[in-house]
């Protein structure tokens, strides 16, 4: 499940920038531990950003992304006032979706 | 303290439940695309462009890399990539000196701008490459970033 992104939405125009940072370990699976045993991979995989059900921006991202994630992109066509939602899926198959309204 | 972390893991679980029975959490939802395995599993540029169903990438001064000369924290580096090939329908950011070279891909739909931002890791001093998919074909742009620290506990 993890912690609560931390996701904005400005409106600038007919353009919507949306930044957003993750909170995620990004576990590459190349490190290994003090006992020298690897560490399992654990990351990020897929990131799916949507406004009113449309979707905005798609991501799939390897364990090369840093530890808690920022990402920013920008679309057209949003509102103020209309719902921005992200969601992502780590490879142990966890989730968390966050979303944020447009200003 | 105690009571107060108790109560936190109660109201996160009423949150859980929230989300789904809201319908955010949809499992069809998570699971919209498959992770491309094999695509993050290549080694250099050339063969990642075959993985996504290319056969070469051509140069291009229309993809432009935002990113700094030089990083100090190698786990930490920004990376943008601003494209102005019409129809630009995806943007890949690689690290050539990582164990695999491709950090992550973005799929960019009709209305939203051929840029993004994001943060990578790099293991050492190296060519970062932008590739871009617009109308059918593959453009990439390369850039060297200099690591004063390395990204893997170096």
């Amino acid at each position: 499940m993890g912690n609560p992104m931390k996701i904005r939405a400005r409106a600038e125009g007919d353009v919507v920038e949306v930044k957003v940072l993750m909170s995620h370990i990004m576990e590459t699976g190349q490190r290994k531990n003090q006992a020298g045993e690897p560490i399992p991979a654990h990351f990020i995989q897929t990131v799916n950003a949507t406004c009113n059900g449309r979707s905005v921006l798609s991501a799939q991202w390897g364990p090369a992304v840093s530890a808690n994630p920022f990402l920013s992109f920008k679309f057209k066509g949003g509102q103020k006032g209309e719902k921005v939602t992200v969601t992502w899926t780590d490879s142990k198959g966890d989730s968390r979706s966050d979303e944020t309204v447009i200003n | 303290m105690e009571k107060s972390r108790r109560e936190f893991l109660r109201s996160s679980g009423g949150l859980l439940g929230l989300l789904l029975a809201a319908g955010f959490l949809r499992p069809e939802e998570v699971a919209a695309d498959e992770w491309n395995k094999a695509a993050f599993e290549t080694k250099r540029l050339e063969d990642l462009v075959k993985v996504l169903g290319g056969n070469t990438a051509q140069e291009s001064a229309e993809v432009a890399i935002v990113a700094p000369d030089i990083a100090e924290n190698g786990a930490v580096v920004p990376v943008g990539v601003v494209s102005k090939l019409d129809k630009t329908s995806s943007i890949a950011i690689l690290v050539e000196k990582n164990p695999n070279v491709l950090a992550a891909t973005f799929v960019i739909p009709q209305g939203t701008l051929p840029e993004v931002q994001t943060r990578v890791k790099m293991a050492q001093t190296s060519n970062v490459f932008a590739l871009v998919k617009a109308d059918g074909r593959f453009y990439y742009a390369a850039k060297e970033i200099k690591i004063t620290l390395g990204g893997c506990g170096g």
